[in-house]
């Protein structure tokens, strides 16, 4: 959702749901996700119509277009053995019921 | 606003130039485009570049190239946006002569990449993507690509093999191409076969790192007067831009960017894709080139792959694409690519392509691509009468 002009721009908290709108499986991954790969990248679309990209996790299956997802606090990445962790939003499957 | 034309064109082979450095390709391929053309010491030299400052740790590259082609003095500068970089040092060259500001320019597209490995590669490139919103996530650029083409496979129904004639076309009219890195023509069989690097992207949908040069003499019409080429006329310089990110664009599966940039250089040529001969389009992943066809007005929202099914991208169909190799066949040393683009085009312009020749091409396109679709240029060259 973007905004025509700023003066039309507000804060906006999403639900966290949505579903999946593409998706692909990254098995050569930049440098700092590599003892994640293999993972699934989706764009998510929100609820709220919003589109995000962002990693599906806790996949007991594969995961299609359409199927719904929520969002969680993961780790995305290590900046190597001293630096910072930086963690993130990733989307899982919708385990709560609506 | 004066005419500008491209006066003279060089090139490197695009390959794994293991044995030669960033400043020898540069200077090889700006020295045979001055000589191409005919002409002496340019005004000012624009080079582009993606990847020397992480791959090369190498910064200044007008500098560095200018003076090691032994142009002291020279102005020069890099010009930097992606995959997009040559279109848009072509366009600063197009504009520094169309402003009367300077009469004879040098364009030099330059990459290195196969110094590195391929985590370091991939790594750099992803830095054309949205750092904070792909990046963070661990988006590569394979993957984005994958996820337009996922999207668009599933809107418009159609099969994954549906793209597989974009990289036949690309690679049979690699054949043809002494500087392309790929001069075999593959099979479908072959196709087939081809390993899954991000679902549903395969190899032969993505198009190679590689290492190469690119560079053009552009001029104005007395300097054109005097040059010993033929002079191509610059019909049409547009740039485009959309956000960096595929999830803030309103639809993901429609280059917006590339659409304005081809609408605007249609209007300052005053032409339609139905004027253009032959088109030189971005098919750094076979979803893009799909994309490019449609946004460029050569096929309808989810017809690309019919237009390409039915023989109309190749040499002797309704709109030619990738006609010497394209990203695909050719080779993507991705800051270089739009300024070989422009080089490939001039060549079927004018009549130099060999058993490669696009027949009676005498108005063509040219649309480089930055990212996922953020930058596009379009340019469209005629050969001047």
């Amino acid at each position: 959702m973007i905004p025509d002009s700023a003066q039309d721009a507000e804060r906006v908290r999403f639900a966290g749901t949505g579903e999946i709108y593409s998706l692909t499986l990254l098995t050569s991954p930049p440098a700092g996700f590599e003892d994640q790969a293999p993972y699934s990248l989706a764009l998510v679309r929100l609820d709220e119509g919003t589109l995000v990209t962002a990693q599906l996790t806790d996949l007991s299956e594969a995961p299609q277009i359409g199927d719904r997802v929520e969002m969680v606090t993961r780790r995305l990445y290590s900046d190597g053995d001293s630096g910072a962790i930086i963690y993130g939003y990733k989307f899982r499957p919708l385990l709560r019921q609506q | 606003m004066r005419d500008v034309f491209v006066l003279g064109v060089g090139q490197t082979p695009v390959g794994e130039w293991w044995e030669r450095s960033l400043r020898d390709l540069a200077a090889d391929a700006l020295q045979a485009a001055v000589t191409d053309a005919g002409v002496d010491l340019p005004q000012a030299l624009f080079v582009a570049n993606m990847l020397a400052a992480r791959i090369s740790n190498q910064t200044q590259l007008g500098a560095l190239i200018a003076s090691h082609v032994g142009w002291r003095g020279l102005e020069a500068t890099t010009v930097e946006a992606a995959c997009a970089s040559g279109g848009v040092a072509i366009q600063a060259g197009v504009r520094a002569i169309a402003s009367g500001m300077l009469d004879l320019v040098a364009v030099c597209g330059v990459e290195k990449m196969t110094d590195a490995t391929s985590c370091p590669v991939t790594t750099a490139l992803a830095t054309a993507a949205d750092a904070d919103f792909e990046s963070a996530h661990g988006a590569t650029f394979v993957a984005l690509n994958a996820l337009i083409m996922r999207r668009y496979m599933h809107e418009h129904g159609i099969a994954h093999e549906a793209f597989a004639p974009f990289s036949l076309n690309a690679h049979a009219n690699a054949v043809h191409n002494p500087n392309a890195m790929f001069r075999r023509a593959i099979s479908m069989e072959t196709w087939r076969r081809a390993p899954v690097i991000s679902d549903p992207v395969n190899l032969f949908d993505s198009s190679p790192v590689a290492d190469g040069a690119a560079a053009l003499v552009l001029g104005s019409a007395e300097i054109a007067r005097a040059s010993g080429q033929p002079p191509l006329r610059v019909l049409a310089s547009a740039c485009a831009t959309d956000s960096v990110d595929l999830a803030s664009r309103e639809n993901p599966i429609d280059l917006y960017a590339a659409r304005q940039s081809a609408q605007r250089a249609y209007d300052q040529a005053g032409l339609g894709p139905g004027d253009i001969d032959v088109f030189e389009l971005h098919d750094a992943f076979s979803i893009m080139a799909a994309l490019s066809l449609e946004a460029a007005g050569f096929a309808e929202a989810g017809r690309a792959t019919q237009l390409a099914a039915d023989g109309e991208i190749a040499r002797q169909g309704r709109i030619p694409v990738c006609s010497l190799g394209g990203l695909k066949g050719r080779g993507h040393p991705v800051g270089a690519t739009g300024v070989y683009e422009m080089v490939d085009l001039a060549t079927q312009l004018r009549g130099d392509a060999g058993a490669g020749q696009v027949p009676g091409a005498a108005i063509g396109m040219a649309q480089n691509i930055g990212g996922t679709g953020a930058t596009v240029v379009t340019h469209i060259l005629t050969a001047d009468d």
